[in-house]
Parts: structure tokens; C-alpha cells; sequence
């Protein structure tokens, strides 16, 4: 491979670290195929000191499922980015969660492409930032011609722990079909204060406040997920330190 | 139990309360009436330390204790509880996951060993049953999803749970219907009406007083309590409302 080192130009790249990235650059490709009727569920749990940079490509096949779910909770510069192919009736789950601070940059960048008629693809975020780290979330869902009864649903949220903190998110949608059902919402804010002074006024302090909030935030993203437990554990561990 | 002098509270720099006092001894039930904009709920969240309700003079004594000193959290273990006019909802943490980590945080405030999760289990299911309230519901997240009424019944569990010396209800009476009204003041009477404890009530109306028998009643108006009757007063303001009364 001999592609050049993106630049800010490129729309995936934009908010990259890019210095963290070029020693890890050009980033191979990992390919995962699933057979037509096939079923998989996948975990990955990024919780390391030094940078990543993982590229997936996925393909699903007639009727494929898989239930991939990201736990983005490294020291260092960290970036997941999936391509998946969605063919006839294939269900793409996707659930993943980032916790960053002190001056991280982490990111979570989709692009699932509803291949054929009937697919299902869900995508669930949460990113948690303190300090002065950033969190991204692009993620682009492509309705190819044809691909009637797609059903696409796109959910992003960031919390921001500071002030100084970053989070930014750009859902997508490119719609060549006619009759799909295709929804995002996506928010950016801060913990309920209200909600915390309410824990505060049953005894609970603010930090174990924050923590509670936060841990229902994340367990979202891996709601129903064959390792929700393994998942809600570490990401629990690396958010003692966040906060 | 509490001593409240001449406190003064600004909310977004405006004064609410002016120099408002008041003493509540153990075994004694005070209500607080007042029209709209009188400080009500302003006292309610300064005594519970509400971020942005700012104290600019006097002092709030909980058995000795300056409670204005403590952070909220723990005020609560210092044994105030304070009842919200509006419950807030919490997605995702369930009641008793909540009010677990709650008590045992206010036990470790007082140096007192935690309960395991089969005591406050035992714990938690005594005070439902007290306020019929299902204990189901205690499984569901904080509040979400809740009608007003059970909002304020989970309130009352909340309050039996963690058993404090002091329960300041701010309106806990607003949005409830009669048979909840009922159980509501059934559950302040059956946890707080002890000669150890004591309750701040803060209300619109006289019907929760059918149920709860007020050993004090007081009028709030202009951030200062501008009469103190018996259960009497209470009438006699819904009869001729608080012009007439506090004039």
C-alpha cells in the first residue's frame, strides 16, 4: 500500500490526529465476511497506551447478522473506522462507546451501505470527553438504488465533562431508494444538573453522582450485546479515570 | 432540631429570602404557606444547598450542625431529606441501585457500616409495602416513566428508606390525587410523626393537613414568615386567603 498520509481535506479525517496517526499509516484493512443466513457477534476493546488505528470491512451476505460493539477507552490517540456492505435482509448492529481525556482525540467513523432491499442497521454511540480531549463520531448511512425496505437508525450522543472538552458528530444520509425508514438523532451536552443535585440530596456524592449518570449513558451502547458485561466492566474501569 | 436566623438567599442575584426565621423542635411538625413567589421552594433548595441559590446572610443549625457549611450530599447524611415539588427522572439507573448507593453513602458519612444488597433489599421492600407502592417499580429507572402521583409515593419511600431526622417537602401534596394524598400523609405520619424526628412541609393547600396534623403553621410572604398560628391558621388562610391573613 502506498496511499498517502490524508490530510484535513479528507472529509473522514477532518478532526483526525493526524500526528498520532501517520507513524500507524498506511492502516491495513480487516475483512470480515459473513456467508449468506451467517451469524456473529464481535467485540473490540481498545485499552491501551499507545495510538490505534483500525480499518473493518465488513460484508454481509443474504440474511447475514452481525452485533459488532467498540469500546474506545485507550490513553492515547484512538480510531475505529468500519465500512460494512449490507446485502439482502442482512442486520448490521452497532454499538460503541469512547471515553477520553487530557488531550485524546477519539473516534468512531461508519459507513454502511444498504446494498439491497430489506437490510437492517442500527448504530448506537456515546462518547464521554473531559479535559481538553475530543470525540468524533461521523458516520454515514448510504441507501443504494433499489434497497427498498431499508430500515437504518443512527443514535449519537456526547457528554461533555468540561468545558474545554470537544465532541463533534456528523451523522449521514445518502438515500438512492424510495421506500426506507431511515432515523438519526444526535446530542451533544452536558450531565443533568438537576439530576445530580438530586443524587446529592440523597446522600450520594458528586463523583459517584457523575459516575452513576455516566455508567447509564455508556451501557446503552451495549445494550443486549453477548459481552454487555465484559464491556460495562472495563469501560466502568477507564471511567473512574475520566472523571 | 433545626435553627433557621434571619437567612438571607438570592437566586441570579435577586434576594428571595429576607431575613427569614424559624425553629423546629424535635417531635414537631411545621407547615409553610405562602403565595406564589413568597420563597417557598427557595428555602426548600437553600436548606438542601442547590447549586445557585446563593446564602447572603444568617445561618440554617441542623442539631448543632452548620448545615450551610456541608455540601448537599451531605447535608443528607447530617439526616435532611429533602422531598422536590418535581422529581427528577434518571434513564437508566434503577431506584434501587439509587437509593442503595445513597443510603450507603450517607452510613459511610456517619462512619456506619454498608448494607448488604439482601438488608436493603429487605429494607426497601418493608417501606413499599408502607406507601403501596409496587416494589416492582423500585426496579424501574429513577422516576422515568412515573405518573405525578407515583413520583411522589417513590418520594415517600424514598424518605422511609433513608430515614432522616429532618424531612423538608417541598409541595409534596401538588399533583396528587385524593387516595394519593392519603397515602402520602399516612406516610409522613407512619416515618416521621416520632418524638426523634421532625418535618418542614411546605404546601399551597389545607387538604394535606386533613391527613397530617401540623403541630405549627406559618406564613411566607416577601421571603420572611410574617405569622405563626396552630392548625387553626391554616383554615383560616384558606378561608380568607393570604392578603387577608398576613396583612
Amino acid at each position: 500500500m502506498t496511499a498517502l498520509l490524508p490530510t484535513r481535506k479528507d472529509e473522514a479525517y477532518r478532526y483526525a490526529d493526524l500526528d498520532a496517526l501517520a507513524p500507524l499509516w498506511p492502516v491495513a484493512v480487516e475483512r470480515i465476511v459473513l456467508a449468506d443466513g451467517e451469524q456473529r457477534a464481535l467485540s473490540i476493546i481498545e485499552s491501551g497506551q499507545a495510538p490505534v488505528a483500525r480499518e473493518l470491512a465488513v460484508v454481509l451476505g443474504k440474511g447475514a447478522r452481525l452485533d459488532l460493539r467498540v469500546l474506545n477507552a485507550g490513553f492515547a490517540y484512538a480510531r475505529i473506522a468500519v465500512r460494512a456492505e449490507l446485502g439482502e435482509e442482512a442486520e448490521f448492529i452497532f454499538g460503541a462507546a469512547q471515553l477520553a481525556n487530557g488531550q485524546q482525540v477519539q473516534e468512531i467513523v461508519t459507513e454502511v451501505l444498504h446494498a439491497a432491499p430489506g437490510a437492517i442497521s442500527r448504530q448506537t454511540v456515546r462518547s464521554v470527553a473531559g479535559g481538553q480531549a475530543t470525540t468524533n463520531y461521523l458516520g454515514k448511512v448510504r441507501v443504494a438504488k433499489g434497497a427498498d425496505g431499508t430500515d437504518g437508525e443512527q443514535s449519537v450522543r456526547a457528554m461533555l465533562l468540561d468545558r474545554t472538552a470537544k465532541a463533534n458528530a456528523k451523522p449521514e444520509l445518502e438515500i438512492f431508494a424510495d421506500d426506507v425508514k431511515c432515523a438519526h438523532g444526535c446530542a451533544v451536552g452536558e450531565l443533568d444538573a438537576g439530576g445530580l443535585f438530586y443524587m446529592a440530596s440523597r446522600g450520594i456524592p458528586p463523583e459517584q453522582a457523575k459516575a452513576l449518570m455516566l455508567q447509564a449513558f455508556i451501557a446503552e451502547a451495549f445494550a443486549g450485546a453477548a459481552d454487555e458485561e465484559a464491556l460495562l466492566a472495563q469501560a466502568l474501569e477507564r471511567l473512574g479515570e475520566v472523571l | 432540631m433545626l435553627n433557621i436566623d434571619n437567612l438571607q438567599a438570592t437566586v441570579a442575584d435577586k434576594p428571595i429570602l429576607k431575613g427569614l426565621s424559624l425553629s423546629i423542635n424535635a417531635g414537631e411538625i411545621h407547615v409553610i404557606m405562602g403565595p406564589n413567589g413568597a420563597g417557598k421552594s427557595t428555602l426548600a433548595y437553600t436548606l438542601g444547598g442547590r447549586p445557585g441559590y446563593e446564602v447572603t446572610g444568617g445561618s440554617a443549625m441542623l442539631d448543632g450542625q452548620d448545615l450551610l457549611a456541608l455540601d448537599p450530599h451531605e447535608r443528607a447524611a447530617a439526616g435532611l431529606f429533602l422531598g422536590f415539588q418535581y422529581p427528577v427522572e434518571i434513564p437508566g439507573v434503577s431506584f434501587v441501585q439509587f437509593l442503595r448507593e445513597a443510603l450507603n453513602a450517607q452510613r459511610k458519612g456517619r462512619g456506619e457500616e454498608p448494607l448488604s444488597g439482601g438488608e436493603f433489599l429487605k429494607l426497601a421492600r418493608e417501606k413499599a409495602a408502607l406507601l403501596r407502592l409496587d416494589m416492582d417499580m423500585l426496579k424501574r429507572p429513577v422516576n422515568v416513566g412515573f405518573s405525578g402521583g407515583e413520583k411522589k409515593r417513590a418520594e415517600m419511600v424514598q424518605m422511609g428508606i433513608l430515614d432522616p431526622k429532618l424531612a423538608v417537602l417541598d409541595e409534596t401534596d401538588s399533583g396528587l390525587d385524593i387516595d394519593a394524598l392519603r397515602v402520602v400523609g399516612d406516610g409522613i405520619n407512619a416515618i416521621m410523626r416520632r418524638p426523634d424526628k421532625a418535618v418542614l412541609l411546605i404546601t399551597h393547600y389545607q387538604r394535606l393537613l386533613d391527613y397530617v396534623k401540623p403541630d405549627f403553621v406559618h406564613v411566607l410572604a416577601g421571603g420572611r414568615i410574617v405569622k405563626t398560628g396552630g392548625p387553626e391558621l391554616a383554615l383560616q388562610l384558606e378561608e380568607e386567603g393570604y392578603e387577608a391573613v398576613a396583612a
